[in-house]
């Protein structure tokens, strides 16, 4: 039986692999990665948040992601400055104010580096509950909007024109991923949540035929990487979120090697 | 925009050159004039209470510019329309905005209730990161039993490549695997957009056989957009002209005889048309689209 604590981190990382990497695809196939980005950063103003007023800091973060998401949408109709660049400004926008705020913070000392990178061997019993319950949510959820979101992954005009609930859809969505970024950073951290996302995605897309196989492939590559990287960490006394983001890079590079190397 | 000669140009030609439509009458053409130049501007139009989808009036001005104006469009059950017009005639945004995906900045647009459209898209760029084998594709129009789907396949000759992954289709199976995907809906309404281009010429002449087919076996109001009045003639009930306002419509034979299709597309093509009517020639592929130099007709809007 492993210890306590290498037990709740495995099952926080099998957990959240479970929906953030079905979820992932979505963002992949979707390119959201850049907004995935932006709203897990700004999650550290929801760490600041927390800590200011002595709120449950997955709560308080899942409010900042939430309105973030919000804020992105509306801003996503203006055509004054490319969307993608609106992003990036946004997300170290937000990830300067959360450091500074989270700084500036009086109270117990701020794990900074634990927020920015995750510190998944300091999961407790509570953020468990957090992420089997907020990933239950999230999944139910995604199953739901699965075919409508699909349709408008593939051709969002198609998916319009033949009377999908295109808006609400994609307002479902853009929920899912503040809920589920919101869960992850405790586990990787605000830095790495959307590497989290979308490495076990891309890893899966040259392995799958469907895409559901390969919302599949991608929930058992993010276990895997989270076994192998739990492992590594502990051999080798490396960072926990990183040495599995690590390892789903490495896994990437081994799944997509064949096809590059077809190409030539 | 600029000139050739560099000037800017003032932001509303395109409504002047509108304005010089419709001064010839021939045949049983009918003939559309722009606002100022009609008798009664205000006179409200019905719509036709047994088509499949009807439109009044429409107007759409985007960026301070009139893309369209005054658009009057029924298309009724078993009938074949065909929309014509130069590049930013304003073609696909009517397209669209019959089907809702664009808002009108004036008129009003009548559906049958419960109406059922299949909708295929002029552009369809596929998405390689989505893994999607083309009966999946087709399914996602409507949940379909594999049955049907393979019947459907069959249909637009594409069942062979039911189990193949969209992403390795060539541009002419991709465009007969969407048609299938409106197809599978079983619609009353079916909507195409430019549905051949990038197919040779054999392949688009065949495409239109097949929707003229399949309207007789199934009886469904089709919507066609072209550019090329000549390959879609055999099939077309009833022929729009369009410049961003609705230039002369009637049946095919007619619209070709018209001096306004003579001006948007060239003394050339509605000679052209004479000579070649009953067997096509290879000067009307895709590339050698006619464009007549005297009239500048904006940038392409086509959205």
């Amino acid at each position: 039986m492993p210890e306590p604590f290498l037990m709740r981190a495995l099952l926080a990382g099998f957990g959240l692999a479970a929906v953030a990497a079905p979820l992932g695809c979505f963002v992949v196939w979707r390119r959201m990665a850049y907004f995935g980005e932006a709203v897990a950063q700004a999650a550290l103003i929801g760490v600041a948040l927390g800590l200011a007023f002595s709120l449950d800091l997955t709560a308080s973060m899942l409010l900042v992601t939430l309105a973030v998401s919000g804020l992105l949408v509306v801003l996503g109709r203006q055509q004054a400055v490319p969307f993608d660049s609106l992003l990036g400004l946004l997300a170290h926008a937000a990830l300067a104010l959360g450091v500074i705020a989270a700084s500036l913070v009086r109270g117990p000392q701020v794990d900074l580096m634990g927020f920015l990178f995750g510190d998944i061997f300091a999961i407790n019993n509570a953020d468990l509950r957090w992420i089997f319950l907020g990933g239950a949510v999230a999944l139910a959820a995604l199953v739901y909007i699965w075919r409508p979101l699909l349709s408008l992954a593939v051709h969002e005009d198609l998916a319009a024109a033949e009377g999908a609930a295109t808006e609400r859809t994609k307002l479902i969505f853009v929920i899912v991923l503040a809920l589920v970024v919101a869960i992850a950073i405790k586990i990787v951290g605000a830095l790495l949540t959307i590497a989290f996302l979308i490495m076990p995605a891309a890893a899966a897309r040259p392995l799958a035929q469907t895409p559901e196989q390969m919302a599949i492939y991608a929930a058992v590559i993010g276990m895997v990487a989270v076994a192998a990287g739990l492992f590594m960490s502990l051999s080798f006394d490396t960072p926990g979120g990183p040495s599995i983001v690590l390892v789903l890079a490495a896994l990437f590079a081994a799944s997509i090697f064949p096809s590059v190397v077809r190409r030539r | 925009m600029r000139s050739p000669d560099g000037l800017e140009q003032p932001v509303q030609h395109g409504e002047q050159r509108v304005s010089a439509c419709a001064h010839d009458h021939a045949g049983h053409v009918h003939e559309h004039m722009h606002d100022h130049h009609r008798a009664h501007p205000n006179a409200q139009r019905e719509h036709n209470a047994t088509a499949l989808i009807s439109a009044r009036n429409l107007m759409l001005a985007r960026g301070g510019r009139t893309i369209l104006a005054d658009i009057d469009i029924d298309i009724s059950p078993r009938e074949i329309v065909t929309v014509i017009g130069p590049n930013g005639a304003g073609k696909t945004t009517l397209v669209r905005a019959l089907l809702g995906l664009e808002p009108v900045d004036q008129g009003s647009i009548r559906r049958k209730p419960g109406l059922v459209t299949g909708y295929a898209p002029q552009r369809f760029d596929v998405d390689r990161a989505i893994p999607l084998t083309v009966s999946r594709f087709v399914a996602l129009g409507r949940r379909a039993s594999p049955d049907e789907l393979a019947h459907v396949l069959k249909d637009v000759g594409a069942g062979p490549l039911a189990e193949r992954q969209l992403s390795e289709l060539s541009g002419g199976e991709l465009q007969r695997v969407v048609l299938a995907r409106a197809l599978v809906r079983t619609p009353d309404l079916l909507v195409l957009d430019e549905p051949v281009r990038g197919v040779d010429y054999a392949g688009e002449a065949e495409l239109y056989t097949l929707i003229g087919r399949l309207r007789t076996e199934r009886g469904f109001g089709v919507l066609l957009v072209s550019h090329d009045l000549h390959v879609v003639m055999a099939q077309s009930d009833r022929v729009i002209c369009l410049n961003r306002h609705v230039c002369c419509s009637g049946v095919p034979q007619s619209v070709a005889q018209h001096p306004e299709y003579a001006r948007l597309f060239g003394p050339q093509a509605a000679r052209a048309f004479g000579l070649y009517h009953h067997q096509h020639d290879h000067r009307h592929d895709l590339a050698g689209e006619p464009r007549p130099p005297a009239h500048g007709h904006g940038p392409d809007t086509g959205v």
